[in-house]
């Protein structure tokens, strides 16, 4: 028989408090989990990846705070909502892994491509800034060359950059930059 | 949609009027902002930022549309979260002070096949004018689209049919395709990611279209739309031959083929799947 390696989970590694934060943000029947499996026989990323919803359910469960923050695996959900939709225990899954992906970038863990996107919507409004691709396009096909969008009233930018720092979206993604983990 | 998809848009501007619906422009609108991407970093920002769309969408008087079952998903989440949560409303406000932004949640967000749907079967079929029969259809409805159950406004809370029974009423046949309604893969920040996993699920969808001998494919978000027609030449680039080339179409595109409409008037000519061999097949 093969050998079995022992896998003990240290008492430093737990945060007991971790799952009440999870719960005070909205998830607040995940205590209910009964470990089923049903979140990650329905997801189409764990389909294809070795990502277990149930596994992070578990391990938020355990109170293993860095170890669920600091996972890749956490930004391999599409928030395709299926997990959420059919929990036997009702638990808002989907919520629960956006929950934990906020506590994550708060932590500074971050990927490149989330923190580029970030950038885009804090320096244009959109998240997909209009390209000179797309504004050509838009004149070819009669359309509004610019849209009527935050790209087309410098006011309502103004506004909208002001919302983002008084929310500290700006302070969270440009202030972390250079202690960046990812 | 806009900075995405001006072909898509393009469509949606000509063929809700003939519709007798009449669009007007949310002036100063920003990103709504993703409900996978964005609200995944912050909600808070998420909030308030999607908050003060619909704040924009309520000054005019109307209800808030959209094409793009992303806004849609952050729109009716937004909106549930602030009546749900009075304290949220109020920490938001906060953040608008100083800027005239009122809001007092007598607003609606709805999805454009949403307003479609409600005209009524008998009303599209009425629009009409050129039977796309012999066209096989997949529908692709998306996620955001359908769920939370518990906050959409469809009769059903799976297997859902409107959107093949608004296919069927243009002459064209949905098929039934396996894992219909599994994600197209590109949502909460995977395809900007990681790419290879997101492709991946890309492929088993179109994988099953085509085995269910389908012409084309159907969505309703511009997501959704991206990741059909990006994926195909990304995998065909990977293959080295062109393998996948089935055309990515929106639903208003289709519905304007249906009416009689010619198809640069619906941005047919702007996709990144080529649409002529579908557009010979209906023109005949």
């Amino acid at each position: 028989m093969a050998d079995i390696n022992r896998d003990t989970i240290r008492s430093e590694n737990v945060d007991i408090g971790f799952i009440q934060e999870v719960v005070d943000a909205g998830a607040n029947r995940i205590r209910t989990c009964m470990q089923c499996g049903t979140c990650s026989s329905v997801c189409p990323s764990g389909r294809r990846t070795a990502f277990r919803t149930r596994e992070i359910i578990r391990k938020a469960l355990l109170g293993l705070k860095d170890e669920v923050l600091s996972s890749p695996d956490l930004w391999l959900c599409t928030t395709c909502l299926t997990c959420l939709e059919r929990c036997p225990r009702q638990i808002k899954v989907t919520d629960a892994i956006i929950i934990m992906r906020n506590m994550a970038v708060d932590e500074g863990y971050m990927l490149p491509s989330h923190r580029k996107a970030s950038k885009k919507l804090l320096e244009t409004g959109h998240a997909v800034p209009l390209d000179e691709a797309n504004q050509e396009m838009r004149k070819e096909l009669g359309i509004p060359e610019i849209p009527p969008t935050v790209h087309q009233h410098e006011d309502a930018l103004e506004d909208v950059k002001k919302i983002m720092k008084r929310t500290d979206f700006q302070k969270l993604i440009e202030g972390q930059e250079s202690e960046e983990k990812e | 949609m806009p900075n995405r998809f001006p072909n898509v848009e393009k469509s949606i501007r000509t063929v809700l009027p003939k519709l007798g619906i009449e669009l007007e422009e949310l002036e100063g609108a920003s990103c709504c902002p993703a409900p996978g991407v964005i609200r995944s970093f912050d909600e808070p920002t998420w909030l308030a930022l999607s908050t003060r769309n619909l704040a924009l969408a309520e000054q005019t008087g109307h209800d808030l549309v959209t094409g793009c079952n992303g806004c849609y998903g952050t729109f009716k989440e937004a909106l549930a979260e602030l009546e749900q949560h009075p304290e949220r409303l109020d920490e938001v406000k906060k953040v608008f002070r100083g800027m005239g932004i009122d809001f007092e949640g007598n607003v609606a967000a709805k999805h454009i096949i949403e307003v479609i749907n409600e005209l009524g079967l008998e009303e599209v079929k009425n629009a009409v004018k050129r039977s796309l029969e012999g066209i096989k259809v997949a529908a692709h409805y998306g996620c955001h689209l359908l769920k939370p159950s518990k906050n959409r406004p469809w009769e059903k809370t799976q297997r859902h049919t409107f959107l093949d029974e608004l296919i069927e009423v243009t002459g064209a046949e949905p098929v039934k395709y396996r894992d219909k309604d599994m994600c197209c893969g590109a949502g909460g920040g995977v395809r900007g990611s990681q790419v290879v996993v997101s492709v991946d699920m890309a492929k088993e969808k179109i994988d099953n279209m085509l085995a269910a001998e389908a012409d084309c494919v159907v969505n309703v978000c511009s997501f959704c739309h991206l990741q059909f027609e990006v994926s195909q030449a990304q995998l065909n680039k990977e293959l080295e031959e062109k393998k996948y080339k089935l055309p990515v179409l929106y639903y208003t595109q289709l519905l304007g083929l249906a009416m009689g409409l010619e198809p640069e008037k619906l941005g047919l000519n702007k996709h990144v799947v080529n649409t002529q061999p579908l557009i010979d097949k209906i023109l005949g």
